[in-house]
């Protein structure tokens, strides 16, 4: 049975600007009153921003450093105001932006507990309610009456993730707080993320971990310099943003060295009889053939390709240099076949890359999703790897009384 | 998917009214916005004044009993040398009852003026973090320096009941009314001077230097028959329009019997109340500018 989702997040035209001042003391500000213009300098975090958000889905924001993904959550928490256009929500909203922003290292975990509760809009009668759960979720019932301020910083993060899960809020946001805590912890946030999915709560989470979003987010948007890139699914959207940072770090590493003057042209997917192909079935022969040109010398060079999923992961890599093979010095174009016999994707898309890199040296040059690959199958499994065969046969029906 | 308990949450949300995620609003109907806001936070004001106590006097072994020393300390320092040295004690009967009735209203004044003050830009954590009316960190400064108050009573009560002339009657309706000129004043204060520090830091220190200055324009020292004498009419009624100036008589009115024949400004009831009423305005104004000001509170940190 599905029903409509009501909205509970509306942001409307959102633009945030920054006046970035140099003068911070009133003495400069009345030496440069009237020069004031220069010594102030505009920075547009967000630009017309338009976001829907329907109760019970769970939001990624994603985007380089700087991109405005916090200032966009922060706006919707009403912590800043927008420079124009409106923001609306309805519902209870807790925010997380940071982890015990309200502990006070002098007071005892019990202490800070409260404060905490109550400033997620926790009433002291229903903080009573949780308090033992909140403790135990924590896993630090011996050092609850010490005061914070001698807890390791996993201790703190720890209660203060405990008490934020147990406020009940419609809206959750979260800003890059769920990667805290030892691997069992994190498990059991995740865990409660999911649970809250279950109870139909909206989150919008900002995070880098893009594995993450795509694992739990049902929508993400991709913030570049204060403007909505992408808003879609989660696969597209990462796929955008690895994308994007691929080009950033290439032409980052093709700034210096080799790789102003060496790239690679192409990366052609062929199959063994030698014919351009878009998709290889599961235990297929497949011919990568690279084209690469310099112009100059290149000396000790080495030649790599890969195999990426479609969110940017990397599947499947090699390179001259793995294989044993030297390559000459090279100038002008070569073309070289790399040969991967008997490959066995899981079914799905795929993208292939090529890339030039120095001898026992970094990469200076790439060509990221050079083109794409499509691994066709029956549907009858998931995940990067393929079998040659999948069947399922019982060898022990157990005891039948 | 969709679980009954998620459908139950949509049906809800779909019928709540939508609210605008920033704060502010008009004049007239952002004042009403806050006073809900601020009231619907009864609970964490009253965990974050204990917050203050608390961790003012952290691991110190006597703890509370600071917070009477400091002021029983100035109390001997000035009854010895303002009292005894300067002789003010031979005009002023009971001049320790005098000075420490004064000093109580001024240091509930000063402390809620300085710790107002430094209150936003001391939980800055806090205000970058997560969206409360913020409001919430002076008024919490209110409570402690209020609290801190109270205790004085611990050294004046035993005082007065030692020095054998015990206030009684419709003259102790004056502490009420002194208390309220004082805390309404200095909240009002703390409120602007809390929101106008986060955008320049030297309000601070422009504080603890005017209230450096207020102390000796007020009559907790020295007498009030001694400034009508100094001053023509016109300097006396700039001075007599000082609030603190008006509390500190109200509350000597109230509690120092002994100085019941000295001499005493005419009509301070009434200039108190109507004190209490500019109070007012100017703590309804003092909000309004916080309000337009705590936009940029977040980024300006």
């Amino acid at each position: 049975m599905t029903t409509s989702r009501p909205a509970v997040i509306e942001v409307k035209d959102l633009s945030k600007r920054f006046v970035i001042r140099k003068d911070k003391s009133i003495k400069e500000r009345i030496v440069n009153a009237t020069l004031s213009r220069q010594h102030r300098e505009d920075f547009w975090a967000l630009r017309n921003v338009d976001l829907t958000i329907e109760s019970g889905s769970t939001v990624g924001l994603i985007g380089p450093n700087g991109s405005g993904k916090s200032t966009l959550l922060k706006a919707i928490g009403g912590i800043i105001q927008p420079t124009s256009g409106t923001v609306r929500r309805r519902g209870r909203l807790a925010a997380l932006l940071e982890l015990g922003a309200g502990f006070h290292p002098d007071l005892t975990g019990r202490d800070n507990v409260y404060l905490n509760a109550a400033i997620l809009g926790l009433s002291r009668r229903q903080t009573d309610l949780y308090f033992d759960a909140i403790v135990e979720f924590s896993g630090i019932e011996q050092f609850i009456d010490t005061q914070v301020k001698f807890y390791s910083s996993g201790m703190y993060v720890r209660l203060a993730f405990a008490v934020a899960v147990h406020v009940d809020p419609d809206v959750l946001l979260v800003d890059e707080v769920l990667a805290v805590g030892d691997e069992p912890f994190q498990r059991k946030c995740m865990d409660r993320i999911k649970q809250f999915q279950r109870e139909g709560r909206t989150i919008v989470l900002v995070t880098h971990a893009l594995d993450q979003v795509v694992d739990i987010c049902t929508r993400a948007v991709v913030l570049e310099h204060g403007h909505v890139m992408l808003d879609g699914s989660p696969r597209d959207a990462t796929r955008l943003l690895r994308k994007d940072f691929d080009v950033t770090s290439t032409a980052e590493m093709e700034a210096s060295g080799p790789g102003t003057h060496a790239r690679v042209v192409s990366v052609q997917p062929r199959d063994s009889a030698g014919n351009n192909v878009t998709d290889v079935r599961p235990g297929e022969d497949l011919v990568l053939r690279v084209t690469v040109e310099s112009d100059q010398d290149l000396a000790d060079w080495v030649l790599g390709i890969g195999i990426d999923s479609p969110t940017g992961q990397a599947v499947f890599g090699t390179n001259t240099q793995l294989m044993g093979t030297r390559m000459t010095t090279l100038r002008g174009r070569r073309v070289v076949d790399v040969r991967l016999a008997g490959l066995r994707l899981g079914e799905g898309q795929y993208f292939v890359h090529g890339a030039l890199a120095q001898w026992d040296g970094p990469t200076f040059a790439k060509l990221s999703q050079a083109a794409p690959l499509e691994v066709g199958g029956t549907g009858r499994s998931i995940g990067p790897v393929g079998v040659a065969d999948l069947t399922s046969e019982v060898v022990d029906a157990g005891a039948h009384r | 998917m969709s679980t009954l308990e998620s459908e139950g949450r949509s049906a809800r949300l779909a019928q709540e009214d939508w609210q605008s995620s920033a704060p502010g609003g008009g004049l007239f109907s952002g004042t009403l916005r806050s006073v809900r806001e601020i009231a619907g936070q009864k609970e964490l004001l009253g965990l974050l004044v204990r917050r203050e106590l608390k961790a003012r006097y952290k691991d110190s072994t006597l703890g509370f009993l600071w917070s009477l020393l400091r002021p029983l300390s100035i109390l001997v320092v000035y009854y010895v040398a303002i009292g005894k040295f300067l002789g003010a004690e031979r005009q002023i009967p009971e001049f320790a009852i005098y000075i420490f009735t004064g000093l109580m209203i001024w240091q509930l004044f000063s402390e809620i003026v300085s710790s107002s003050t430094g209150s936003i830009v001391g939980n800055a954590g806090l205000v970058r973090k997560i969206y409360l009316p913020r409001e919430v960190f002076p008024f919490a400064t209110v409570g402690s320096a209020l609290f801190n108050f109270l205790t004085q009573l611990v050294i004046l009560i035993p005082a007065i009941l030692l020095s054998g002339s015990i206030p009684t009657g419709s003259r102790l309706l004056y502490v009420p009314l002194s208390l309220a000129v004082i805390v309404v004043f200095a909240t009002a204060l703390g409120l602007a001077l809390a929101a106008v520090n986060v955008y320049l830091r030297d309000v601070q220190y422009l504080v603890e230097i005017s209230l450096t200055i207020l102390f000796w324009a007020s009559p907790v020292v020295y007498s009030w028959a001694l400034v009508r004498d100094a001053l023509g009419s016109v300097a006396e009624g700039i001075y007599l329009d000082n609030p603190i100036t008006l509390a500190v008589l109200g509350m000597q009115r109230a509690l120092w019997v002994a100085g019941t024949d000295q001499p005493s400004p005419e009509g301070l009831a009434g200039r108190l109340g109507v004190c209490l009423v500019v109070g007012l305005v100017l703590l309804w104004l003092a909000q309004r500018l916080f309000a337009r000001l705590e936009g940029n509170f977040a980024q300006e940190l």
